[in-house]
């Protein structure tokens, strides 16, 4: 389902001398569906970037980083959009929102891109913010106001609320309390288990061992730290 | 006869003018530009019409003035006194002797016959200039018939008065093409745009004529659900007992006494010399 | 599938200034596209060649029509380049008293492109008007109100309601936000989001304001003396801009 191949990354920076930093070289990774692999290594290595290479929001310099059947690396913007709605969720670590648009709405969007009708899509909205205590007196509420763990909440819930077939998830249990970490695990056992392909970063090392079917250390595509 | 030439104008001018309406009879509607004259009489008062007329009288015709349907106000008197000195014409008050007839915010009720032409005084005669100040803007518009701006005028009154409230200078769209101002007549006499004369419009100081050949279709612009309306005010003449002609209401006295009577002061005249009477007729007479 | 509109080789001089030069992308239906770039940087030169207020010196800009198919919009007649100016395409001023008639009533202002179409049912089009304010989020009772009387992003949400009621498929944005208190703004931002995905717009947004592009634009487009540098999917031009202008204009912004 996501099937990175002999990627390479480096920041080239025109305003201060045009120095280039290398930050990948060589990073390849197969996810199938139903398979959660966690990305380790340590701060600065790259997991980051390379989720975010796989997510269309940094250029790969080279190679091939294909998720369904559609190279992210050379697709239009256009493609990746229509991936980015149908195929491929990304739970970020920040939530990025228009401010003034109520949580119940921010959670309902990716159902509504794909086509599903308000009612239901609301519904379900409100369903997942429940599982996750978000209380309802929140929803009509602009998360831009919450605190950071019921944003962090509010994003899992708009990344799990489509049954994306291909999910990124970066830090997803960050700043959770053990009943919502609890939750957010479950969430992802149902995503593998309805055949979701999932890359993660896990800080939280029993988390990671509990969803993970294994894991990659990214620093083996780090330049210069490679062994 | 006198020092002026005929009907004032050198013959070069009358025959730019004549131009100009015959460019606007071959193209009803369409407001054809011409270099309008100083004329010894300001701006305001038909210098616009004052030129087509003289551009149109010739020594055998007979003239008639109206300012807003009467022959005896002092704007119809000294044009008709400017034709007679200027162009000897003979000139009378009756319509139906008239070839030319000049007027100012009427059109007479006795209908009008080919032979007789009828000459508008025009003040503005860009029916879109209040909605879209741009001359460039507003030729554009026609050439290209982009008439959705004009409705937006009579929504704006139906949304401020319930109804169309435009009562004179109602828009026409002449021969299914141009947009035009009838001029500030009462919209009562839209209806009778469709005649047997000629009618031509003259705005002097906008500098544009423009004309309605005889029989050609006017049609006044409305909506579905609020057409148009002929409307007058609900009487009758208080010297003659016409209920079909356009009324003037006249305030009598500080009780607020108040009369109608026929604003075609030769209609009314003609109605009670062949023995109509009014509510008020023998009141007024004695 | 046929891109909505083609642009193809845009050029456009002002005496020896370059305004644009060879500008060419291809938009398809329901995307949204952002330029960016700083003030003199031929954004606007380009958004007015395209929307037809302005000749180009050289290219085509193709427009996929209704009736024809693609046709190219810059030597096609005076008269239907202004008809599809007031029905497929809609053009939103930075000012919105550029884009209103500020004499006449709101709903006047909504009506005026329907019955540039021929409706003539006042009824009918009082109707949308009032389905319209309401969309734009402006109380129905102010219908009759004039612009004049109205806050800056009321004016602004008028002039969207105005564009949008015939249901154009391609709207032209210039700096649609500018000018307003970023409260408003924020507003405005996201009625526009909604209105474009409820309606399936395409939309093509100049602005300077990369906040802006970052909450509407699917895709970017970073102009510098005329030329575009640099394109690609808005998050990833903003992220990891590639050109060094765009590098320069996105660690420019100030972080809040």
């Amino acid at each position: 389902m996501i099937n990175v191949k002999n990627v390479s990354k480096s920041f080239t920076l025109h305003n201060q001398g045009s120095a280039v930093i290398p930050v990948m070289d060589g990073a390849s990774l197969q996810v199938s569906p139903g398979e959660c692999v966690a990305l380790t290594g340590a701060s600065g290595a790259g997991k980051s970037t390379l989720m975010r290479v796989i997510y269309g929001n940094y250029l790969a310099a080279s190679g091939q980083v294909v998720v369904g059947d559609l190279d992210v690396a050379r697709a239009e913007p256009r493609e990746i959009i229509a991936l980015r709605r149908d195929t491929l969720g990304y739970v970020s670590q920040f939530l990025r929102v228009v401010p003034r648009v109520p949580t119940l709405d921010v959670v309902a969007e990716p159902l509504l891109a794909v086509g599903h009708d308000r009612q239901a899509a609301m519904d379900k909205a409100a369903d997942i913010l429940e599982r996750l205590n978000i209380p309802e007196r929140l929803w009509s509420l602009s998360p831009t106001t919450f605190s950071g763990g019921e944003q962090q909440r509010v994003n899992i819930a708009r990344g799990f609320v489509h049954h994306y077939p291909a999910m990124l998830l970066d830090e997803p249990t960050a700043s959770l309390d053990a009943r919502n970490r609890e939750t957010v695990l479950s969430l992802i056992e149902e995503a593998k288990q309805r055949g979701a392909a999932i890359v993660g970063i896990f800080h939280d090392a029993e988390a990671r061992e509990r969803v993970s079917d294994r894991e990659v250390d990214v620093s083996q595509f780090t330049p210069g730290l490679a062994a | 006869m006198n020092e002026y030439n005929f009907a004032y104008l050198d013959e070069q001018t009358k025959r730019m003018i004549r131009r100009a309406i015959l460019k606007g009879l071959a193209i009803p509607g369409y407001q054809v530009p011409f270099a309008s004259r100083e004329m010894p009489m300001p701006y305001g008062w038909g210098t616009g019409g004052v030129q087509v007329s003289a551009a149109t009288l010739t020594p055998d015709d007979t003239f008639k003035v109206i300012d807003q349907g009467a022959d005896d106000t002092t704007n119809a008197v000294s044009i008709r006194k400017f034709f007679e000195k200027t162009a000897g014409v003979e000139t009378t008050e009756e319509t139906y002797r008239a070839t030319v007839i000049q007027t100012r915010h009427r059109i007479p009720e006795a209908k009008l016959r080919d032979d007789q032409i009828l000459v508008y005084q025009v003040p503005i005669p860009e029916p879109l200039r209040f909605l879209e100040p741009r001359e460039t803007e507003t030729r554009k518009m026609h050439s290209l018939e982009e008439y959705g701006l004009i409705h937006v005028k009579l929504y704006e009154d139906i949304s401020q008065h319930g109804a169309i409230a435009t009562s004179y200078a109602y828009p026409v769209k002449v021969s299914d093409r141009y947009v035009m101002d009838p001029s500030p007549i009462p919209k009562f006499d839209n209806p009778k745009l469709e005649m047997d004369a000629i009618q031509l419009f003259g705005a002097g100081r906008e500098q544009r004529i423009y004309a309605v050949p005889p029989h050609t279709k006017v049609v006044s612009l409305d909506f579905e659900d609020y057409p148009f309306e002929a409307s007058k005010a609900n009487h009758a003449c208080d010297l003659c007992g016409a209920e079909d002609s356009y009324l003037d209401e006249v305030i009598m006295d500080d009780a607020g006494n108040r009369m109608f009577v026929c604003s075609d002061t030769d209609y009314c005249r003609s109605r009670r010399a062949a023995g109509h009477v009014g509510r008020l007729a023998e009141e007024n007479a004695a | 599938m046929t891109p909505l509109l083609q642009v193809k080789g845009i050029d456009k001089h002002y005496g020896a200034r370059i305004g644009c030069m060879d500008v060419s992308f291809d938009l398809y239906p329901g995307e949204v596209m952002g330029i960016v770039g700083e003030s003199g940087s031929g954004k606007s030169t380009l958004l007015n060649c395209m929307a037809g207020h302005l000749i180009p010196d050289a290219g085509q800009v193709i427009f996929d029509t209704r009736a024809e198919g693609p046709v190219d919009t810059v030597t096609m007649s005076e008269p239907e380049r202004r008809m599809l100016s007031r029905t497929d395409w809609a053009f939103v001023h930075q000012h919105a008293r550029d884009g209103l008639r500020m004499s006449v009533s709101a709903g006047g202002n909504i009506g005026e492109r329907l019955m540039a179409v021929g409706d003539r049912h006042y009824g009918d089009i009082r109707d949308k008007a009032i389905d319209w304010l309401g969309r734009v989020e402006i109380d129905v009772t102010r219908v009759d109100d004039r612009p004049m009387a109205f806050s800056g992003g009321m004016q602004q949400r008028l002039q969207i309601a105005r564009n949008l009621v015939t249901g154009p498929r391609l709207v032209f944005m210039d700096e649609p936000t500018g000018g307003l208190d970023v409260s408003v703004q924020a507003r405005l931002l996201d009625l526009l989001r909604g209105l474009v995905r409820e309606m399936g717009l395409s939309a093509i947004i100049v602005t300077h304001d990369l906040a802006v592009v970052r909450l509407l634009a699917d895709r970017l487009m970073v102009m510098k003396d005329g030329h575009v540098v640099e394109t690609g999917l808005t998050d990833q031009v903003l992220d990891d801009p590639q050109h060094a202008y765009t590098q320069l204009l996105v660690s420019s912004v100030l972080q809040v």
